[in-house]
């Protein structure tokens, strides 16, 4: 009898490792589908691009990942460790206002700085009029470069190294820390030696995030002329008319994040992290002054004036500028269309997130390994390419079933997915999964073995552990996955504007649309929109994780 | 009847009664590149007059073209809508078109601004043109697109990236006048007088001359003329510093390209369609094109916008327009080996 239903309970968790195993098959279909093109000629454009740009796409994209990797380290990492360590007027706010660049998406700060920046824009034409100088007179960096795509990636996209590695200091173990200082290391040592060290998986997975965000970015890089792999994807397609070349390309920068992944999983695999122990102390808080206090408000102030506050100003000036000019009335539909993709997106984004990250746990299998692996890069792939993955299929599913029903019953079902609101949702979690994933694998990995042991021992079965366990330990990992991709998604736009269906507009398309005619100013008013969509749940993530760390909620700091 | 078939035919039987129900209803699905707002306006008129309803999704070219390929017969689009006439032979070599006759078109819009076999239409007409700071450039020392080669205007000239098709069908262009080798050629000498690596759009490139970073630059008509209607004090006062130059007049004429529209070789909603491509070269349609976005109507007897006017008459060039097509990826390659980025 007892025997019976250990197998049969067997049978149901192997039955489920299959499915999930299945889901990940179907979910990598539209990434398998650009692989498989690879095989097919490509009429000499991959041997004109060898001959022509394809080193300037390799070494660009290169740079700019080398670079947006330097400076996002320096702009997460650090802030996260002051406000979680010390005290100085400002950092209760700083807190959570640091993770606020995250609502303003790329190509957005993009077209903002470039407004007030570039040679034509009102700063250099005040210097111009101030000191009467003609244009060349002077020196100023140039907006419209590398440096400067550099710049505005990292800036908008350096809270995701800010978030995880904040959750990771909050998280240490205050004993570590007093040890080492024990052993007389000074405060700053500490953070070096210690405290970055044992935040590293973190750190490193937040890293991931923005290198593959980067790597898949066509707006910033497109409007300031770079040549990455993301334009010149764009371009061999379009351009060349090759799809063939442009799948190959495709390819070759899904090697390049393969890479990426592998590494980071294996320094991640290297060690493991659990906590030591359920007892947490208050954080010593040390109060600064002087010139450590002016340096503090240097490094977390920052990233936020440049991130967030200056270019949300600007765009809140133009939509007062054009409020005459531009169409009000649309604004709620476009605001109702995006927020509902965007909550959709990050309930499935969470469940299949937490379902995958949990079978991986369970079974840490090859299988189970080179599944989520594949998932990983939807990631940096570019949305168009994400776009024309799922539209393959898509279209080939309902064109067979069309022609089977027709042979068979002599009536036509059209076209029933593609051109739906189906394949737009089947794009975004393909391409967003990663984030919640990755959100979620940090937080299971912070939970001990040991922890899934005891549950067993006293007869849960795996959906009861996940439940009763995990669920209530995971929550503030749950929260920042689904919004993470909630944001996300408000951003989004190449898949959103090749699989909708007609007349369904979102806030980044009208953006987009406006900013693409050369209408910056008018773009503004929907630009602001989709930050202010963003800067609630952006705000949410950021207060849960100050929560999330026993007696360190503002109330009880204040006793 | 297994319980599978069962299914199967219940689910068939709804679906065909949905699409019939959708087929009872006049209207139009359109593909269009040319975006919501500079197209919409329009097609709300033409629902107002007919009745019929106009469904809509704005998107690139390709990404559409590639759209209506990969749905094959079961494409719901009846109208492509592109902003470039290469895009138009592209669908139409792709196979995605069928041809039109339609005497209204055909009386309507000029033999060059159609497909000869009636595959695609023009509805609206820009020109590639010249523009110059005139306080440091004479009109005199400007003549052709190919005089933008000579060293003489080193280190003076903007223009924006060959990634953007008004390029791209430029250079097509000169090749079909000169030739693959010659228009390489001149793509050297055009990429060596660049004042600057291309960036930013056509406005920016006017922006530039208007500030003194470059002396003249290659841009559309219509988005100068939008500049000196801009709202933005700044736009328009950058704008009055550029004058126009309208290249190649004694010669083969200034290079023209189109907005236009092919109806779909599987458009389900057929005469509803043609109805609609009629409708954007009466004399409402052209006249609002005309205004609202600056581009010159493609039929002669509707006037230009009082910008445009203010510019004179110009010699067009008269190349038949699907060359534009058949040579843009050489052109591209071209330019790509030229190191115009």
């Amino acid at each position: 009898m007892t025997r019976q239903i250990v197998f049969l309970r067997k049978i149901r968790e192997q039955s489920a490792l299959i499915s999930i195993i299945a889901l990940c098959l179907l979910l990598s279909v539209p990434i398998l589908t650009v692989v498989a093109s690879v095989g097919s000629g490509s009429d000499g454009v991959w041997q004109h691009l060898s001959d022509t740009l394809l080193w300037t796409y390799i070494g660009q994209s290169l740079t700019l990942m080398l670079g947006v990797g330097v400076l996002v380290l320096i702009l997460g990492v650090v802030p996260a460790w002051l406000v979680t360590m010390t005290r100085f007027p400002g950092s209760r706010i700083l807190e959570w206002a640091l993770v606020l660049p995250l609502a303003m998406p790329a190509y957005i700060i993009a077209y903002t700085y470039t407004g007030m920046l570039d040679v034509t824009g009102p700063v250099q034409a005040f210097i111009r009029d101030t000191f009467d100088l003609r244009f060349g007179d002077y020196w100023f960096p140039q907006i419209r470069s590398l440096s400067g795509a550099v710049t505005m990636l990292s800036l908008v996209l350096y809270p995701y190294v800010y978030l995880l590695s904040r959750m990771a200091f909050l998280e240490q173990s205050v004993c570590v820390l007093e040890v080492s200082r024990t052993l007389g290391a000074g405060p700053w040592r500490a953070f070096l030696r210690v405290a970055v060290p044992l935040a590293r998986p973190a750190i490193i997975a937040g890293l991931a995030l923005v290198l593959m965000e980067t790597l898949a970015d066509y707006g910033t890089v497109q409007y300031f002329g770079l040549s990455t792999f993301t334009t010149g994807i764009f371009r061999t397609w379009f351009g060349m008319g090759s799809s063939t070349a442009a799948a190959q390309l495709s390819a070759l920068l899904m090697l390049f994040i393969l890479v990426l992944v592998v590494t980071e999983q294996w320094s991640r695999n290297k060690a493991k992290y659990h906590h030591t122990s359920t007892k947490y102390s208050r954080l010593p808080q040390i109060r600064l002054q002087g010139g450590r206090l002016f340096l503090a408000l240097l490094c977390c102030g920052l990233p936020v004036l440049l991130g967030f506050l200056i270019p949300f100003l600007q765009l809140a000036w133009w939509a007062w500028d054009t409020r005459d000019i531009v169409d009000f009335s649309a604004f709620s539909q476009l605001i109702s269309n995006s927020l509902k993709l965007a909550g959709t997106a990050a309930v499935i984004a969470l469940l299949l997130g937490l379902a995958i990250s949990y079978a991986k746990r369970l079974q840490p299998g090859v299988p189970m390994r080179a599944a989520v692996r594949i998932l990983s890069m939807g990631y940096a792939i570019p949305g168009t390419v994400i776009a024309v993955g799922v539209l393959i299929p898509f279209t080939w599913f309902d064109n067979t079933l069309d022609g089977w029903l027709q042979r068979q019953f002599d009536v036509s079902s059209g076209l029933l997915l593609s051109g739906t609101l189906v394949a737009v949702m089947f794009a975004y979690v393909v391409r967003f999964l990663p984030v919640s994933m990755n959100t979620l694998d940090a937080g299971l990995g912070k939970i001990k073995p040991s922890m899934d042991d005891v549950g067993r021992s006293m007869g849960l079965g795996a959906w009861q552990i996940l439940r009763r366990v995990h669920i209530p330990m995971l929550r503030g990992s749950l929260l920042t996955a689904s919004l993470l991709v909630f944001v996300d998604v408000l951003k989004e736009l190449p898949a959103t504007l090749i699989l909708r269906p007609f007349n369904f507009n979102t806030l980044a398309i009208r953006t987009y649309e406006l900013a693409n005619q050369e209408r910056l100013t008018e773009a503004a008013a929907s630009a602001l929109m989709i930050v202010l969509a963003g800067i609630i749940p952006v705000i949410i993530i950021s207060l849960s994780i100050s929560a999330s760390r026993p007696g360190h909620d503002s109330r009880s700091a204040n006793q | 009847m297994n319980l599978f078939k069962k299914c199967a035919v219940t689910i068939a039987l709804t679906l065909s009664a949905l699409s019939i129900a959708q087929s009872q209803a006049a209207e139009v699905n359109i593909y269009s590149a040319r975006e919501e707002n500079l197209i919409k306006p329009i097609l709300d008129r033409f629902s107002e007059q007919t009745g019929i309803t106009v469904n809509l999704i704005t998107a690139g070219a390709d990404e559409l073209t590639t759209r209506m390929e990969l749905e094959g017969a079961n494409t719901p689009a009846d109208l492509l809508l592109t902003v470039d006439v290469g895009r138009l032979h592209r669908a139409k070599e792709m196979g995605l078109l069928q041809p039109v006759s339609s005497s209204v078109l055909e009386q309507r819009i000029p033999a060059k601004y159609r497909d000869s076999e009636g595959y695609w239409f023009a509805a609206s007409l820009r020109s590639r043109v010249i523009v110059y700071d005139h306080s440091r450039v004479s009109p005199d020392q400007l003549s052709t697109y190919e005089d933008l080669a000579d060293p003489k205007w080193r280190g003076k000239i903007c223009i924006r990236s060959s990634s953007n098709i008004y390029n791209q069908s430029l250079t097509a262009s000169m090749v079909a006048h000169h030739g693959v080798e010659e228009t390489e050629q001149w793509a050297r000498g055009l990429v060596a007088n660049m004042a600057r690596a291309p960036q930013g759009g056509d406005r920016d490139q006017i922006a530039a001359v208007a500030i003194g970073q470059c002396e003249l630059a290659v841009v559309n008509t219509y988005y100068l003329a939008g500049m000196l209607n801009a709202t933005s004090e700044a736009q328009r006062e950058q704008a009055e510093q550029v004058s126009v130059f309208w290249p190649n007049q004694q010669d083969r004429g200034a290079h023209i390209n189109i907005s236009g529209a092919g109806l779909s070789r599987y458009a389900p909603n057929k005469e509803a369609a043609i109805q609609l491509m009629e409708f954007l070269v009466s004399d409402e349609a052209q006249a609002w094109y005309a205004e609202a976005n600056n581009e010159y109507p493609v039929r002669d007897d509707v006037p230009v916008s009082d910008t445009l006017a203010a510019w004179g008459t110009f010699k067009a060039d008269d190349l038949a327009l699907d060359q534009l097509g058949i040579h843009n990826a050489e052109g591209v390659r071209l330019m790509d080996r030229a190191g115009w980025r």
